[in-house]
């Protein structure tokens, strides 16, 4: 392979290093209107009346919305497939507030000054109600988040509103009651993961204004253009035809771009008004009033024999999805059918549980969307059966873990909130990604740990699985065209967040083309203008988007031979086509030829094929990941020296940005495991709501990471890959609890892993 | 009122609030490299360079900047471009919403220490927060930025 695989710069990097126009605020007009919204100060009120004559007298504004300026048409923000999997539990606005940052009212005026003072002088009344903060007690409870009629569930999700849940749902193979009965060492362990907040740079930011058509035309900072258009017309009753979503590039996403913010607001009052206008949000209201991360508890119990088999799981979870459910059901899923399975010669399994509504600000998707979660509790539950049965964790793992050519049950019956689809690891490298793990890490040398001075040096690990895409459900779609001169347009609706997807789907295209990169101009994610793709989520784009691609330009290859055999005056199979020349025997045109021929003189015609790609199974990436720590004897304060990750992606399109996805993915989920945390005061505000309050990894944290791929090839994906962006986030947290366990003998069951919880456990054992 | 400004060694009178930041100031005349990641000087996407010193421009007042020198990445063009190249050589490139306010950074190191350590220049840069990459290519990139001659 030329081009695939092979150490090729992004192509968009250096027009974005050098500042030019590309993300969604360089966009807006600048006479747009802007949105300001009132954000409530109660987790939960009940909005009593709204005072807003003198506002509206001040000179500039232009409206002030609130619940009685829209009809009551519920929607999910969740950006998915269509009937979407979560439930219908959200107003553009509405007479009830659920968090402190839900969205009371919206004005709207000239300037971003004249809104905040009217803010200031509306006087909203509020009959304060009771609310439900601890999601443990939230099932049940006599407070009700949601009690309005009108919202819904799509299909069966186990939506229950009037006992405060958003989804719940059950799964079992074998008695695993039994299982656990008869086997010889049994585990329980309760483990808690916190919310964590995205911080991506770019806050949402959306704009829109009416174009020449009239219609209405929305650049916004999305994972997720085609789902942002369905919803957006569903709720607001405008005509699907009618809007234009265009997604400028995306200053990182990682889920919380996965789902409606700013959209709805400037979407309204552009169609309204016919004037441009623009919602960009505060950094806090990124964090108090998007989504982060679902909290749950964990509760799982382990049983294995003496001879060293896993041979049951049990494992319950309470999942804690806020004020409204995006992405409960789904997310909670995902906590089992991309973590159970790494263990798949149980006898038996169940998983189940809740996803309950509390009085917080909303959960919903983020970068490993419940398999950090399971993966954490899995994981670390390990080490601890391994302990207590007195073998290598290491060894246990290798015995018992899922292996290339297996299968599991799991993948039949649990998909993303529907059933799931069967298939066995075609590509399975786990075992070559602990062995090299190993070997990078030091892990023989180091195991379990090494006194060093003031400090203790100690190693632990993880493995991990993800998927590729949703089967049956997740579609991409590519047009291809061949222009005079040779060179070709690719439109994809793949949606490149900053994860390089634009670069990747051109090499997939090159490749297949058996051009160069720069012969491949790429367009991507613009609902009038490119093919439908479900976005940039459930690690879907190189694969399912990649294979669309893939086909597009193989077909357009095939048809280019077609028009060359016609003119050469012999047949396709005779026609040897290497990227610039199509030849048969001394009769040749080269490709240069070949197009301006077709665009301007002979047999004109315009040469484009659009494919679409749905995936039939899911073929997970695996990884092993390997945590070197040194933590302090006298305040347990961690540095993390060097964290191994062995990737096994099937081929990285292109290696540098595979690593620069693994590496990324690791920090954020360091970031999980040592002190990221979303805070709230006792009366349910949000207390981490800037980067002062929520501490993301800075440079001086990260000191070594070593990442690497092991050779592996997926049949069925675009020239062997499956996917990347979500595998890196899963294992640190697992492997950082089990590094602090080999340094100190504590064990940290809830997240993040802190020095004081350290402290804590440690004078407990004394 | 209106302030005189060297913006790119193009001086400039411009029109502003007398509370206005250096930032709103900038994007409104058009200057959109220059973006905002945060509301209180905590995340590094707005620095821009005040007489050659990276300063975030969302806590400067514009008014402070009256007869001064200010330089947005489309002021060290070239530069910007040499760091480009290393970023997609080491896989540093991923959103890059950071990137411009991360070469002004790196640029004004190298004015002021050309040979700065590992540590330096992660100490220098510590302010400009990245989410996407993990800072390893980062750091790379920056290191045989910095061997190359101004």
């Amino acid at each position: 392979m030329k081009v695939v695989n092979n150490r090729i710069n992004s192509i968009d990097g250096l027009g974005v290093m050098k500042g030019r126009k590309a993300f969604t605020d360089d966009f807006f007009e600048k006479e747009s209107l802007i949105i300001k919204v009132l954000r409530s100060p109660h987790p939960f009120a009940k909005i009593v009346s709204i005072k807003k004559d003198k506002a509206e007298e001040l000179d500039g504004i232009e409206m002030i919305l609130t619940h009685h300026d829209f009809k009551r048409i519920p929607f999910t923000r969740a950006g998915q497939g269509y009937p979407e999997p979560s439930p219908h539990d959200k107003f553009v606005l509405d007479e009830y507030v659920r968090y402190i940052g839900d969205e009371v009212l919206a004005v709207v005026g000239s300037d971003e000054e004249t809104c905040l003072k009217a803010l200031d002088l509306i006087e909203v009344e509020y009959e304060v109600l009771e609310p439900v903060l601890d999601f443990e007690s939230a099932k049940d409870n006599k407070i009700i988040i949601h009690p309005e009629p009108e919202i819904h569930q799509m299909f069966e999700i186990g939506f229950d509103p009037k006992k405060n849940l958003a989804a719940s749902y059950h799964m079992h193979i074998g008695d695993v009651s039994k299982s656990l009965d008869e086997s010889d060492y049994v585990i329980r362990e309760t483990f808690f993961t916190q919310a964590q907040a995205h911080a991506m740079l770019e806050p949402h930011t959306v704009n829109a204004r009416m174009d020449y058509q009239n219609r209405l035309m929305i650049y916004s900072s999305t994972q997720t253009p085609f789902h942002v258009r369905r919803i957006i017309s569903q709720a607001l009753e405008i005509p699907l035809a009618k809007i234009r979503i265009i997604k400028p590039r995306v200053g990182g996403g990682f889920g919380g771009k996965q789902a409606i913010h700013g959209e709805m607001l400037v979407a309204y009052v552009t169609f309204k008004t016919q004037k441009p206008c623009k919602l960009t949000f505060t950094r806090k209201e990124v964090f108090e009033s998007s989504y982060s991360r679902h909290p749950m508890r964990i509760d799982i119990a382990l049983g294995a024999s003496k001879d060293g088999l896993l041979k049951a799981i049990d494992c319950k979870i309470l999942s804690d999805t806020g004020a409204y459910g995006e992405h409960a059901l789904t997310v909670f899923m995902v906590a089992g059918s991309k973590v159970l399975p790494l263990y798949n010669k149980v006898d038996s399994v169940r998983f189940y549980g809740d996803v309950v509504y509390t009085n917080h600000t909303p959960a919903g998707a983020f970068r490993g969307y419940g398999a950090i979660q399971g993966n954490f509790a899995l994981e670390s539950a390990i080490d601890i059966l391994c302990e207590k049965m007195h073998v290598d964790p290491i060894a246990f793992r290798q015995k018992n873990m899922i292996k290339e050519t297996e299968t599991s049950p799991i993948f039949a019956i649990m998909g993303e909130g529907t059933e799931g689809t069967a298939m066995s690891m075609d590509t399975c490298k786990l075992e070559e990604c602990v062995e090299r793990g190993m070997k990078l890490i030091g892990w023989n040398e180091m195991y379990p740990k090494k006194e060093a001075g003031d400090r203790i040096r100690s190693v632990g690990m993880a493995i991990a699985m993800q998927g590729s895409g949703i089967p049956y459900i997740d579609m991409g779609s590519a047009t291809i065209k061949l222009n005079d001169d040779g060179f070709y347009n690719l439109m994809v609706g793949a949606t490149e967040i900053g994860q390089g997807s634009d670069t990747v789907l051109t090499q997939i295209a090159a490749e297949e083309l058996m051009t160069d990169v720069d012969k491949v101009v790429v367009y991507s994610s613009d609902t009038d203008l490119t093919p439908f793709d479900v976005g940039a989520y459930a690690s879907s784009t190189t694969y399912v988007s990649g294979n669309a691609v893939k086909k597009a330009a193989s077909e357009l290859k095939q048809m280019m031979i077609e028009e060359a055999a016609k003119i050469l005056e012999v047949s396709n199979k005779e026609i040897n086509f290497d990227g610039k020349l199509f030849s048969s025997g001394d009769k040749l045109i080269s490709l240069i030829d070949f197009s301006n021929r077709l665009t301007y003189s002979e047999d004109q015609k315009q040469l484009q094929v659009t494919s679409s790609y749905v995936g039939h199974k899911s073929p997970p990436p695996f990884m092993a990941g390997f945590v070197e720590i040194s933590i302090d004897k006298e305040t347990y304060e961690i540095t993390i020296e060097n964290y191994v990750s062995v990737v096994d992606c099937g081929t990285t399109i292109n290696p540098m940005l595979a690593k620069g996805q693994v590496d990324g993915a690791i920090v954020q989920g360091l970031g999980m495991a040592m002190f990221e945390d979303v805070k709230y005061s006792k009366n349910g505000k949000l207390i981490s709501n800037d980067f002062l309050n929520y501490k993301i990894p800075t440079r001086l944290d990260i000191l070594k990471l070593t990442t690497e791929f092991v050779d592996s090839y997926e049949q069925s994906g675009p020239f062997g890959a499956k996917s990347v962006g979500e595998i890196g986030i899963d294992t640190p947290p697992a492997a950082l609890a089990n590094a602090v366990f080999n340094a100190l003998g504590v064990r940290i069951k809830d997240l993040p892993i802190t020095p004081e919880k350290i402290m804590r456990e440690m004078r407990s054992k004394q | 009122m209106k302030i005189n400004i060297i913006i790119n060694e193009q001086r400039k009178e411009i029109l502003i609030k007398d509370n206005e930041y250096l930032i709103d100031v900038l994007r409104r005349n058009n200057y959109l490299s220059v973006r905002r990641g945060c509301d209180n000087t905590s995340c590094g996407v707005c620095t821009v360079l005040l007489n050659d010193k990276p300063v975030p421009s969302c806590s400067v007042l514009a008014i402070r900047c009256n007869n001064q020198r200010i330089t947005t990445v489309e002021g060290i063009a070239d530069e910007a471009e040499k760091l480009a190249k290393y970023f997609g050589e080491e896989g540093a490139d991923q959103c890059g919403f950071c990137n411009p306010s991360m070469a002004l950074t790196v640029y004004s190191l190298k004015l002021e220490n050309p040979n700065a350590s590992d540590d330096e220049i992660k100490e220098y840069l510590v302010g400009n927060l990245c989410r996407c990459t993990g800072y390893v290519a980062q750091h790379l990139a920056i290191k045989r930025y910095l061997g190359d001659k101004l």
